[in-house]
């Protein structure tokens, strides 16, 4: 009992290695992150996608349904949102492609690659999206 | 004692291994970089993909149930939409593989979360091919 209290105070004191909390947030840290997130909600946004098609297949009344709920103020955010993650997901995939091959590594590079995917992948989500509304002639 | 105790010997010791096994040049985890590249052979096919497929799908912005329906029946549109479920499927699924290994707490919930992970994977893929199939083949 002694000794397991004694064992267990000691391992209390031991230090603990800095976690991602006691650094400043680099822009290459933050786009590390991004990476993985917007993956993550890639995934799970393959459910809108499976949703949208299978609605598509059962007739007209379920996709009126379904579409109305995608064009209401919260639909088109989470739309727009998965829009973004898909573009910032997808240039930054390619930004892993310029590493693969060796290049890209000096810090300068790092920065320019990563405000570049995100000024890029903004840019490209809202034009993407006024493309799609001018089609319908919505704005 | 009679018999004289050799050391255990080292399982990169010639000797040891198969012709087979030194051909793959794999050890004791069975697979090398299979994983990484996967992921880059999936993930340019992705960036591809997601280009034809989004120009096209932006178009239907607020579309009806017939212009859409008309537009998955297009092969412009399925073929790439459906190339892209099945590359994106074997792309998400690696890539969920690796957060999972990365934050797993016990041995057991990564493998119920790697299981879970291609469970998920292969419904939601199915489900998409399934619409995309039914429309395409006369819904
Ligand atoms: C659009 C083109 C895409 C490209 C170029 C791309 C590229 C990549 C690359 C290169 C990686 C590996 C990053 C690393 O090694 O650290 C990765 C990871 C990942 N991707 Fe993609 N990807 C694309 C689309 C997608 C899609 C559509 C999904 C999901 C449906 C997805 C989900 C993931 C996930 C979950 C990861 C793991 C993230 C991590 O380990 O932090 N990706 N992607």
């Amino acid at each position: 009992m002694a000794s397991a209290e004694t064992h267990a105070s000691k391992r209390k004191q031991r230090p603990l290695s800095p976690h991602l909390q006691i650094y400043s947030p680099l822009i290459n840290m933050v786009m590390s992150i991004l990476h993985r997130i917007t993956g993550a909600a890639l995934y799970v946004g393959t459910l809108l996608l499976a949703w949208w098609l299978i609605a598509a297949a059962t007739g007209p009344a379920y996709f009126n349904f379904v579409s109305g709920l995608f064009a209401s103020p919260v639909g088109l955010l989470v739309l727009f949102g998965y829009t973004w993650a898909l573009l910032h997901h997808m240039i930054g995939g390619l930004r892993h492609f310029v590493w693969d091959t060796g290049r890209g590594f000096d810090l300068g590079t790092i920065d320019t690659l990563s405000w570049g995917t995100i000024i890029i992948s903004l840019v490209l989500s809202v034009a993407i999206w006024a493309w799609g509304l001018m089609a319908k002639g919505i704005i | 004692m009679s018999t004289t105790l050799r050391p255990t010997p080292s399982p990169t010791e010639a000797h040891i291994r198969t012709p087979l096994a030194k051909a793959r040049g794999l050890g004791s985890a069975h697979s090398g970089t299979e994983h990484f590249w996967h992921q880059r052979v999936t993930g340019v096919a992705n960036a591809i993909l997601v280009i034809v497929v989004l120009v096209q799908v932006a178009r239907l912005t607020g579309a009806d149930h017939a212009t859409v329906k008309a537009a998955l029946k297009s092969p412009l549109l399925s073929m790439p939409l459906l190339l892209l479920i099945l590359s994106g499927m074997v792309h998400m699924r690696l890539g969920m593989q690796t957060i999972i290994e990365d934050y797993a707490s016990s041995e057991g919930a990564k493998v119920v979360a790697l299981m879970l992970n291609t469970f998920f994977v292969i419904l939601v893929g199915f489900a998409c091919v399934y619409a995309v199939a039914k429309i395409s083949f006369g819904a």
